[in-house]
């Protein structure tokens, strides 16, 4: 059987792996840096760990829902689509540190493409 | 079918069922979003079993070791028996042994305390006092060296609890703390992993704790400490500590004052500066931070930009009380 693009990755420790790297580039990167801004870091990295878990197409039951509600916050301090692309730049670039190649990176990003109209709150 | 038991009342539930699951099931409420082990929101304790290692995946080692796990992930192999409650609700009184002095800003309080009580140094309690008042305060002491507990309280102009500590409280006096609670504690094992602490005010308590148990524990690396402090008022256990660095050649020690000047033996400038001034790369650290929360949540992120993995940061935030 053909494995899955979670377990080409690695998995969960792929994304334990993950979650410091692309955490750091969120936060050292000015364009999207003020949206976490007196968060709770704790919590944001288990979401990040949640949301690379997603994007890895590992198992998770996040529905469109639940990606609108967990960022509608953020809208109105003018989240739009140049951020998601901010984030998916530093997906890739995230994990080509960690030696992935450029088709799963591609995988990953068409996963996490899938969720921008959600998490812009587009048909919500 | 098994039996599980949640705060109490024994619930039955079938070997597949997870105890997420069972507890829904029988129309019990628990906080819960993705159910797979993921976000966390349906963590529980485990009264005295320790949990199935399925349930506890991507908890941190402190959390572990505290016997917490993930619900939606839990499926025990026989009786089990899990709690919400958190050990703060607990309570157990204490004998006032001494109240000190030991600063002009900061009461050292040392308490008798009735066993089973396990603690780490560096973890948190709160103190009541007999009318109710309630406040949190760290554990400096270490159960190996000393029979007591030791708190150190600073004073603030408008702080119920402090003034009364400071001005009130005496030896023989009872009082009220809840369970130990927190993870700002030294986890023994990699010794030769570089430790980096940065203390505000009280905020030493933890740290001195937190030291006194990694040297204990015969932690090889260096440990740098950087205890800061506005004026000269707010530093304490300045000869304790230098002692200590005289005894422990990789125990380094650094008093800082932000807002007065003059004195040669303490830097002149804030802690979380002058550690992260001579520390610029702490790939591969472990961080302690304690004190003032706005002071701990600036410094949690520039050690984390710095290179420092979350999962080896260990912080104490204090929050001022709101009269």
């Amino acid at each position: 059987m053909a494995k899955t693009l979670y377990e080409q990755l690695g998995g969960e420790a792929a994304v334990n792996a993950a979650v410091d790297i692309f955490y750091r580039k969120m936060l050292s990167d000015d364009r999207v840096s003020r949206f976490f801004e007196g968060v709770d870091m704790d919590r944001q990295a288990s979401k990040q760990k949640a949301f690379l878990t997603m994007v890895f197409g590992g198992p998770n039951n996040y529905s469109g829902k639940d990606m609108y509600e967990g960022h509608k916050h953020l809208l109105k301090m003018g989240l739009n689509d140049s951020h998601v692309d901010a984030v998916i730049e530093n997906l890739g670039n995230t994990l080509k540190e960690l030696g992935v190649g450029n088709d799963l990176i591609g995988q990953v990003a068409a996963i996490a493409n899938s969720v921008r109209d959600d998490v812009l709150g587009r048909g919500h | 079918m098994s039996k599980l038991t949640f705060d109490g009342i024994a619930y039955n539930r079938t070997a597949e069922e997870s105890v997420l699951d069972c507890l829904t099931r029988h129309g019990v409420v628990v906080p819960n979003s993705c159910r797979s082990g993921i976000c966390q929101s349906c963590m529980l304790r485990a009264v005295s079993d320790d949990p199935p290692a399925a349930a506890q995946k991507g908890l941190k080692e402190t959390q572990k070791e505290q016997r917490y796990f993930l619900a939606c992930s839990c499926i025990p192999s026989g009786d089990f028996e899990a709690t919400s409650e958190l050990p703060q609700l607990t309570r157990t009184s204490a004998q006032v042994r001494a109240v000190e002095k030991i600063s002009p800003a900061i009461a050292r309080v040392r308490l008798d305390y009735s066993r089973p009580f396990d603690y780490r140094p560096g973890q948190f309690l709160n103190l009541y006092r007999p009318d109710g008042l309630i406040r949190t305060y760290s554990i400096a002491s270490v159960p190996q060296f000393e029979d007591f507990i030791e708190l150190h309280v600073q004073r603030t102009e408008q702080g119920r609890m402090s003034r009364w500590v400071h001005e009130e409280l005496k030896s023989g006096d009872l009082v009220h703390i809840s369970a130990p609670l927190g993870e700002c504690y030294y986890r023994p094992g990699n010794t030769e992993q570089p430790i980096l602490m940065v203390g505000t005010g009280s905020g030493l308590a933890p740290l001195y704790g937190v030291l006194r148990d990694a040297l204990r524990a015969k932690h090889s690396a260096p440990i740098w400490l950087y205890h800061g402090s506005r004026t000269r008022d707010g530093l304490y256990l300045i000869d304790e500590l230098r002692s200590l660095a005289r005894e422990y050649e990789n125990f380094r020690y650094f008093p800082c004052l932000s807002r007065e000047s003059g004195y040669e033996a303490f830097l002149a400038a804030r802690a979380n500066d002058a550690a992260l001034t001579e520390h610029k790369n702490l790939k591969g650290w472990r961080v302690f931070i304690a004190g003032h929360a706005d002071m701990v949540g600036a410094t949690k992120k520039r050690v984390f930009l710095a290179g420092a993995s979350l999962g080896d940061i260990h912080s104490d935030a204090f929050l001022l009380a709101r009269n």
